[in-house]
């Protein structure tokens, strides 16, 4: 067990294209570190350099005390898991399961030890003599899990493994994997692009785009407090609402198109005229009530009903093609028309705001909420 | 065979009023013709190398079973053959076999490695090694075969084994295939073996040998094959009888009409049918080996 450093590592492919920019994150010994981006981000690219599968063209990483850069992926004391599970295909499971320990001249008594015990808490006991193929996906992953365990190294890392299995397996095997590293307390770094199973597995959330780390956090911190409209923006379902607007008056209310909003009445003034970007998560909407003055108002366009709740879309009024859309998480219950009018109130504090030019957050109410620190990787 | 009479059978009940289905007719009188266009040669050999030469002298190739069969093959098999007498049947078939699987697994052996070398390997010129050997596709044997006579007679190989398989060991088709198999073994595999411990060896004997059962039982018939009945080459490379093989045996009987001496048609094509036995053994050995590894694999 060990802890994982990565300090401002880079990947440059050809000389000038960085798929990893300056990227350092400090991971305390048993914890659960998920990277989330879109595809093409770096995630992978990184994960991969922690393997030591792809060169560390920058940088330094560093597992327990030992700097890995030049270390040999075997000797670097990791296990991984693959998107395609990567069994051998012409090994029985024990022997997939064994190669790894065989190969570092592990007594035979152990190592029948250890793929016993992890196939006893994998539950893959009756599966032993089996080869690959006649396994089922939700099995191969286990496999692919096993034979991780059973090497007990000092770092798990997951490279997408859930991604091809179907919904219902993804959520169970999603609670496994957690319950499993919980259980062996090894330090994981996990690889995703689904902000669910970031959401949910990781102690700390690294979010990240175009190689650059754009926010590292705990989770509700990152859904809390995003640090650019791009987190905004990929994490929660559905999106964050992102609208362009202009800073207006006073410095205190916002122009969206041809209507005029008063988010952050109570928080300090901004530049008149400076280009900014207003989040506002659908489930930060409610309907306003009778005699409630409404924040804006929604022309609804769709409605998507979901059992629990109700999605409305629309764009804010008064509508029309040039009008900014926006979606409205609402009760169940509610029914909606087409083309009806639904006032909207804001919950107070719940707006974020970004530069329009850099997508990065500003802090408005400094006061109001308890600084947090902007775990930032960014230079 | 027995295909062709279930599919009859179960397509019983589909057969329409008239009880003839012309088009599933027309299909097995093809198939058929086939067969026998295949195998018509074969018999009439074998029943031809059942007579006496003389028979077949006067009467041609005979389409009934004669009455010296068993003397035939044993004078095949046992007796001394060709101008000195000094090799049989028996030994012809023995240099056979050392020349086909000699063939075969070197050429196996060799472009595996060569393959594996081009696949994995990040090294200066790697393509265009690659393409060199590729293009070698594209010039035969006879093409190269003085400049490989030469180099083989300077060596002081002729007259032996290593010169007979060792010219022609490289094989650009082999490497071919391989190294297309290898491209579509999945990288995930490779770096699951290098995170597991495997080195560059260990991942090659323990991971990619096994993954390529298929190819390599591919390889085997086509290469076996293509060794036992080599002609020109070990023509070239062998004056001394002991080295001959039974292609070039079955040439030197026809090729004894001295004077009155009627050339041994009988034996010639009793040895034929024997040169067509073990390849027969290794086709039928290696396919079924070959088609369970094409049901099984998944890569």
């Amino acid at each position: 067990m060990a802890q994982v450093h990565i300090e401002r590592v880079s990947k440059i492919y050809s000389g000038t294209q960085r798929a990893v920019n300056d990227i350092s994150i400090d991971i305390p010994d048993g914890e659960f570190v998920v990277l989330v981006g879109p595809s093409g981000c770096g995630k992978s690219t990184l994960l991969r350099m922690v393997a030591g599968l792809e060169s560390i063209t920058e940088g330094k990483v560093s597992i327990g005390d030992r700097v890995v850069n030049g270390v040999d992926p075997a000797e670097r004391d990791i296990a991984m898991v693959f998107q395609n599970y990567a069994l051998y295909p012409h090994m029985k499971v024990y022997d997939n399961m064994a190669y790894g320990l065989r190969n570092r001249g592990m007594p035979k008594a152990e190592i029948d030890r250890r793929v016993r015990e992890a196939a006893k808490t994998l539950e893959l006991e009756h599966l032993l003599e089996r080869r690959p193929r006649e396994l089922s996906g939700g099995q191969r992953q286990r496999v692919a899990m096993g034979r991780a365990i059973v090497r007990s190294p000092k770092v798990f890392l997951f490279d997408e493994p859930l991604s091809n299995l179907d919904a219902k397996l993804r959520g169970q095997m999603r609670v496994e994997i957690r319950n499993l590293q919980k259980r062996f307390g090894v330090t994981s770094i996990y690889v995703t692009h689904d902000q669910v199973e970031a959401m949910t597995l990781a102690d700390t959330l690294v979010v990240m785009n175009n190689g650059v780390a754009e926010q590292i956090g705990s989770p509700l911190d990152v859904y809390e407090r995003p640090a650019s409209a791009f987190v905004a923006g990929f994490i929660g379902a559905p999106a964050m609402n992102l609208i362009e607007a202009v800073v207006e008056g006073d410095g205190r209310a916002l122009a969206v198109g041809a209507s005029r909003l008063a988010p952050f009445s109570h928080s300090p003034a901004l530049e008149p005229g400076r280009p900014v970007t207003l989040g506002i998560r659908p489930e930060h909407l409610r309907r306003a009530h009778a005699n409630e003055k409404a924040d804006m108002d929604l022309v609804v366009s769709a409605a998507e009903i979901l059992g629990a709740d109700t999605l409305a879309h629309g764009r804010i009024a008064p509508g029309g093609t040039g009008a900014a859309p926006l979606i409205v998480r609402l009760p169940g219950n509610v029914r909606l028309e087409t083309g009806a009018r639904l006032p909207l109130v804001l919950e107070p504090g719940a707006a974020h705001l970004f530069d329009g030019e850099t997508g990065r957050r500003i802090d408005l109410a400094e006061a109001a909420v308890a600084p947090q620190q902007a775990a930032m990787a960014r230079a | 065979m027995t295909d062709t009479a279930t599919t009859l059978h179960t397509g019983a009940p589909d057969t329409p009023a008239t009880g003839i289905r012309w088009g599933l007719l027309f299909d097995h009188a093809i198939l058929i013709a086939g067969s026998l266009f295949m195998l018509l040669p074969v018999y009439l050999a074998f029943m031809t190398s059942t007579h006496e030469a003389v028979t077949i002298h006067i009467g041609g190739v005979q389409f009934l079973p004669g009455d010296r069969l068993a003397e035939n093959y044993a004078t095949v098999l046992f007796d001394g053959i060709g101008f000195a007498g000094a090799v049989n049947g028996t030994t012809m078939m023995v240099n056979s076999m050392i020349l086909g699987f000699g063939f075969a697994i070197g050429k196996i052996v060799v472009a595996m490695m060569a393959a594996y070398a081009i696949v994995y390997f990040r090294f200066p010129l790697a393509e265009l090694a690659f393409w060199a050997i590729f293009f070698t596709l594209l010039l035969p044997l006879e093409v190269r075969i003085l400049p490989s006579y030469e180099i083989v007679q300077k060596m002081g190989l002729i007259n032996t084994y290593t010169g007979l398989i060792v010219p022609l060991i490289a094989s650009a088709t082999a490497t071919f295939f391989f190294r297309q198999f290898f491209k579509s073994v999945p990288d995930e595999l490779i770096e699951a073996a290098r995170i597991d411990g495997a080195g560059p060896l260990k991942f090659f004997r323990d991971i990619l040998v096994p993954l390529s059962r298929t190819m390599i039982a591919a390889i085997f018939i086509i290469m076996f094959v293509y060794g036992w009945n080599q002609y020109l080459w070990p023509t070239l490379i062998t004056t001394n009888e002991d080295y001959f093989t039974l292609v070039r045996g079955i040439k030197q009987i026809i090729q004894v009409w001295v004077g009155a001496q009627i050339p041994e048609y009988s034996q010639a094509m009793a040895l034929a049918v024997l040169a067509m036995l073990p390849p027969v053994v290794v086709v039928v050995v290696f396919q079924s080996w070959f088609i369970k590894g094409l049901t099984e694999s998944d890569k």
